[in-house]
């Protein structure tokens, strides 16, 4: 620390932050391939290199400087969102044409890195869950880790018997749904082969290395406490109201947290700077509300995760609560000037 | 006093009904999940614009001022009930596909627009004119709109043409299994839709730079 003031703040530049980022995300992966395998470092590769061809040509495109975008590491951090939160085993045209449709339609066509107004990677994981439910809905089953097997399923013919299963939030809803057998939470749980102790079997232990990733980036400042913490506020506790009135019906809030993309989303998705509300209260209402979105999906809707879904509807509101939320300028009393 | 030739300048391109002036956008989203389906019911909405505007245009002098909008949408509706009428009798296939996009012509504002805007103040030939060439611009977009989405969501084109030529088939350029669902879904029409919109801006941007005899490359700031 030097001695005398005035303390300037040398600002982070893009790639040292999405740098930092990137490697907040490897213990969730080592924990990804330990248990499901090296599959999935097929699909970072995969959509590490169309997100940089992609972005490339299209910077080229707009004669934008291609060289200083492409460095800048953002679209490699959208790649890496897209191959973790979708199934590790979609055949690689699928990761190719949402990655190209995350950098080129999502980001560069609304006016590139800080102009976009959705999130890439949640949009693209939107337009593929609506167009392939069906690809987009087959996991690996934990133990079938077989590397050649899985190979085969993203670059060949696809027999999935025994291989794929639904992910916990799947199997939980669809047997709670189902109307001629009632189940229980607990029921489900007991018997389902693919849940562990808190979430999934082994997706738990990939959440909790997001979990150990994402604490890292709040002690380097690159994300704030606000959205990750009022993600996971508003998630556990509308589940935990709902548990307690209902205990049959409604999963704990542990479960919530610890399965789907809940703690990847925490502090990799909704914190995305640019798509994201910006005031410090405003970050809390567009967490809270992702949480509560969240959960609704999950629990009514017809999809595995709400958390895309969440996560594009309040991109709505950025703008609503941006506006809402400005703080008084110092000096100020609030309502002062325009 | 416009002449023909730039009422179809501006039907066609100029002031297109879709890519230009994004009236009538829920029949352009609705009924383009095919290129039959879309040229059929542009074809139908040209059919009424040019009798509409010619109707209203040799009319205009006896329509008191103050209650023209509701005579004029009476005359359309008119013109409507017959080409639905139509449509059931010689159509059948294709009617109950369209089903309730074609008696909403009649709600579509590219028709009261051109009516409003330039038949209640223009001779009968010109303003018959002017529907039909806005009509047959609003045609060519769907045309694009349906071939599009119904290439990238099932691989195919002209699927339905049966229904009007019989014995003509649908052409199957992609292969059999091919879908891709977001093509036939409403997010695709309003993407492709977005495209195509870009693309014109684009084509008249480059011509207007090319009529200043600048450069045609644009001076871009670095961001």
């Amino acid at each position: 620390m030097a001695h005398n003031s005035p303390y300037l703040l040398k600002p982070a530049s893009v790639r040292s932050v999405m740098l930092r980022v990137a490697a907040a995300l490897l213990p969730g992966i080592a924990a990804y391939v330990y248990f499901f395998g090296a599959a999935i470092l097929v699909q970072l590769a995969l959509a590490s290199a169309t997100a940089l061809a992609g972005e490339a040509a299209i910077l080229a495109l707009r004669r934008k400087p291609v060289w200083l975008f492409v460095s800048d590491g953002s679209a490699l951090v959208t790649a890496w969102l897209i191959a973790l939160t979708f199934p590790p085993v979609v055949p690689w045209w699928l990761t190719v044409t949402a990655t190209l449709f995350a950098i080129v339609v999502v980001k560069q066509l609304y006016g590139g890195l800080g102009q976009n107004p959705f999130n890439p990677a949640m949009a693209a994981f939107a337009l593929m869950i609506v167009a392939y439910p069906l690809l987009m809905s087959q996991w690996p089953a934990a133990g079938f880790a077989d590397f050649h097997t899985q190979l085969g399923l993203i670059f060949g013919e696809r027999a999935l018997d025994g291989i794929t299963m639904a992910t916990p939030l799947d199997a939980l809803r669809t047997a709670l749904h189902s109307e001629e057998n009632r189940a229980t939470v607990a029921a489900v749980i007991a018997q389902g082969a693919s849940f562990g102790t808190l979430g999934g079997k082994g997706w738990e232990w990939i959440a909790a290395g997001y979990l150990l990733g994402g604490l890292w980036l709040l002690q380097q400042r690159i994300v704030t406490w606000h959205m990750p913490l009022a993600f996971l506020a508003a998630l556990g506790l509308i589940a935990g109201v709902f548990h307690l009135i209902n205990g049959d019906q409604f999963a704990t809030p542990l479960f919530h947290v610890f399965s789907g993309g809940a703690l990847l989303g925490a502090f990799f998705i909704v914190t995305d700077p640019v798509s994201g509300a910006t005031t410090p209260r405003g970050k809390l209402i567009f967490a809270a509300g992702i949480g509560l979105l969240t959960w609704v999906i999950r629990t009514w809707g017809a999809y595995p995760d709400g958390i895309a879904f969440a996560v594009l509807l309040m991109n709505i509101a950025v703008p609503l609560i941006d506006m809402h939320t400005q703080p008084p300028v110092f000096g100020h009393k609030k309502g002062d000037g325009a | 006093m416009s002449t023909f030739s730039e009422i179809s300048r501006n039907g066609l391109w100029k002031q297109n009904a879709i890519l230009a002036q994004v009236l009538g956008l829920c029949p352009t989203l609705a009924v383009t999940t095919t290129l039959t389906n879309a040229v059929s019911l542009g074809l139908a909405t040209a059919l009424v614009m040019a009798l509409s505007s010619g109707g209203v245009s040799a009319l205009r002098a006896f329509i008191p001022f103050e209650i023209r909008i509701p005579v004029f949408i009476l005359i359309i509706a008119a013109l409507v009930t017959m080409v639905d009428l139509a449509f059931n009798a010689w159509l059948h296939e294709l009617y109950v596909i369209l089903g309730i996009f074609i008696p909403l012509i009649v709600t579509n504002c590219i028709v009261l627009a051109r009516v409003e805007a330039f038949a209640a103040k223009n001779p009968v030939w010109h303003s018959t004119w002017d529907g039909f060439m806005m009509g047959i611009g609003l045609t060519g977009v769907l045309a694009v709109l349906g071939a599009a989405r119904e290439f990238v969501g099932q691989g195919t084109v002209f699927e339905g043409i049966e229904m009007i030529v019989p014995g003509a088939h649908a052409i199957r350029i992609l292969p059999e299994d091919y879908s891709f669902l977001i093509g036939v879904l409403p997010p695709g029409a309003f993407i492709l839709l977005g495209v195509l919109i870009a693309v014109r801006n684009w084509l008249d941007t480059r011509a207007a730079a090319r009529a200043r005899r600048q450069p045609t490359q644009p001076q871009l700031a670095a961001a």
